[in-house]
């Protein structure tokens, strides 16, 4: 399938009136999907969903349907199944306007999930500033109870669900799975050592399934058009390499930063930055030329202009030296930009957004900061680049010093930025400007 | 008197069958809180424990932890606005904004202005960089923010 030819499906509602009701859900054929998971058994599910071959659109990409065989067999108790919806990655704003335009497409693919997984109980987990979107989903939630499609025996069968929206007060941090079950628990959200994983003690100490928005809405297609059907767009995997799952189906880019027209656009996965800033956001701001690119939210990354004609899935980015794909966040900073004020603005984030748990990442996120705050002073050192790409290789999960993965995304901008933009930093300090940027002190 | 009114008390209570454990409950308390009073008060921390069976420093523990509640001692003005800027919306004249504001409203972030009405923070990406340089001002976002907007909506 070319790209010219995709048809939108996880968009195709938006902007049609209404397009939030349960009414007019029904009315596009929606639920269609759950019907037919109810006539089929768990197993037939959970391998329907293995076979589409779909990743979790939430960062890490791990295979879904593997993830729910995960969970113990023969459990006696509940099982819980949380949504993510803590989405906090700058530049990623996919759920948002997936919740906010289509919230019945994003449900039935978790009464699909929950199903499949045998879990009774659903938290919807959100972040406190989508409260349109919080809104726009109760209201669907109280839809779905009056019309049969949560509570006692949906739609007539022996399947119960209920599905709790849980609202988050303002970290990022609560996006990782195990940092988002100790904030439902009512606690810090300070990630958990794994193992055990989720899957054996998440949630409430029970066998515990975490999936992301998108990913819910892709079951609910999955469901109604076959894993043939999603296996027919995207990279297949590499004949290679048996650790490659492969880049299947339909994805949100979120395109933002210095383009003509900041956006939300599915294309089938692997589609080019290039062509993202090119054909679907309208090139390049003010006739200038992209100085970097960040290909899924910052802790991917940068990629340089030389680099655009990467393919955007699951693979594509790791092979110039970045993360990965991640959320699909692409960020366009434009030739006229310091990349010291972009690494600062990168390296303050995570400082910012640190748990605190573990030393590296909250020491060494505060300490790059620092550094970078000396360079943009006017006060910077040629050898505090390789000072911050010390730092960069000794924090993080990769290295094996800290509990999650957020120290990892701290250090993946840092190493980018001087893998790729040395010459300019060195630049930048040898020349001895400040920032052109406002001051702002904070009491945070 | 109670910090807790009777409505949140009773709200607190419809959450209990939702989850296995009352902690739980606790950034829904917070947050009932934190919206009608625009803080949490030691005495609203000792109340929300004495009903979850926790001890206040459980409480005070989470609340601590997270960006978006107050303590007594630094409630909100009447109206709370976070501005964007994290890389998206710096790229498209978040921090320029954020200054401009500073300026105009003769406060830091963080801070409240002289009237009491208007506390402005910076927020971290705040998912609407779409619409860089974004807002939110209380719990809903806005796109596409000059000074004048922005003053525009907090007025409206």
């Amino acid at each position: 399938m070319t790209n010219a030819s995709f048809e939108p499906v996880l968009l195709a509602r938006i902007n049609k009136p209404d397009s939030a009701s349960l009414a007019s859900y029904k009315a596009d054929g929606g639920y269609a999907g759950l019907r037919k998971a109810l006539d089929m058994t768990q197993a037939q599910v959970i391998d329907l969903v293995k076979a589409s071959g779909l990743r979790g659109r939430g960062g890490a990409g791990f295979p879904t349907g593997m993830k729910w065989s995960f969970l113990p067999q023969n459990v006696t108790g509940p099982i819980y199944m949380c949504i993510n919806g803590d989405e906090s990655e700058p530049g990623t704003f996919n759920n948002r306007i997936l919740i906010e335009e289509d919230p019945h497409q994003v449900l039935e693919g978790i009464v699909i999930g929950c199903y499949a997984t045998r879990a009774t109980t659903a938290y919807f987990y959100l972040r406190y500033e989508y409260g349109h979107c919080y809104r726009t989903l109760q209201k669907a939630v109280d839809e779905m109870y009056a019309a049969g499609l949560l509570g006692k025996n949906i739609l007539g069968s022996n399947y119960s669900l209920d599905i709790h929206l849980h609202r988050g007060a303002c970290a990022y941090i609560c996006g990782e799975e195990t940092g988002l079950i100790e904030s439902l628990e009512g606690k810090r959200a300070w990630p958990r050592i794994k193992p055990p994983f989720p899957a054996v003690e998440g949630a409430f100490r029970r066998p515990t399934v975490v999936n992301n928005v998108e990913t819910m809405a892709c079951v609910t297609h999955i469901l109604n058009r076959g894993a043939e059907w999603f296996q027919s767009m995207g990279i297949p995997k590499d004949p290679n390499n048996p650790r490659d799952a492969g880049s299947y189906g339909p994805k949100l880019y979120c395109i933002s930063g210095h383009v003509n027209k900041p956006g939300l656009v599915e294309l089938p996965l692997g589609v080019t930055a290039r062509e993202l800033i090119d054909k679907h956001a309208g090139g390049v701001w003010k006739g200038r030329k992209a100085k970097a690119v960040v290909p899924g939210g910052i802790s991917m990354g940068f990629m340089s202009e030389a680099e655009l004609d990467t393919p955007l899935d699951f693979a594509g980015p790791g092979r110039v030296g970045c993360l990965g794909l991640g959320t699909a966040a692409v960020i366009v900073i434009d030739d006229q930009t310091s990349m010291v004020d972009v690494l600062y603005n990168a390296c303050r984030f995570f400082a910012h957004e640190s748990c605190g748990q573990c030393t590296p990442c909250r020491e060494g996120t505060a300490w790059s900061t620092k550094i970078l705050e000396r360079i943009r002073s006017g006060n910077g050192k040629l050898s505090d680049i390789d000072l911050l790409l010390e730092i960069s290789s000794s924090i993080g999960t990769i290295p094996g010093t800290t509990i999650c993965g957020l120290a990892d995304g701290a250090a993946w901008p840092i190493k980018t930025a001087i893998a790729k933009f040395r010459p300019e930093l060195e630049e930048y300090i040898r020349s001895g400007r400040k920032s052109a940027a406002p001051q702002l002190v904070g009491a945070h | 008197m109670s910090e807790l009114t009777d409505e949140m008390k009773a709200k607190i209570r419809e959450h209990f069958g939702h989850y296995p454990t009352k902690q739980a409950i606790t950034l829904p308390a917070l947050h009932m809180v934190q919206d009608a009073k625009r803080c949490v008060s030691n005495k609203a921390i000792e109340e929300i424990a004495d009903m979850l069976e926790l001890a206040p420093s459980q409480i005070n523990d989470t609340l601590s932890f997270y960006g978006y509640f107050r303590t007594e001692d630094a409630p909100t003005g009447e109206k709370r606005v976070w501005i964007c800027r994290s890389l998206p919306c710096m790229l498209r004249g978040g921090e320029e904004l954020l200054a401009e504001l500073c300026e105009r409203w003769g406060i830091q972030p963080g801070q409240t202005t002289a009237d009491g009405k208007v506390t402005l923070e910076l927020a971290e990406c705040l998912g609407a960089c779409d619409g860089a340089p974004c807002m939110l001002l209380g719990d809903e976002l806005s796109l596409r923010m000059t000074a004048d907007s922005v003053e525009e909506h907090v007025k409206g």
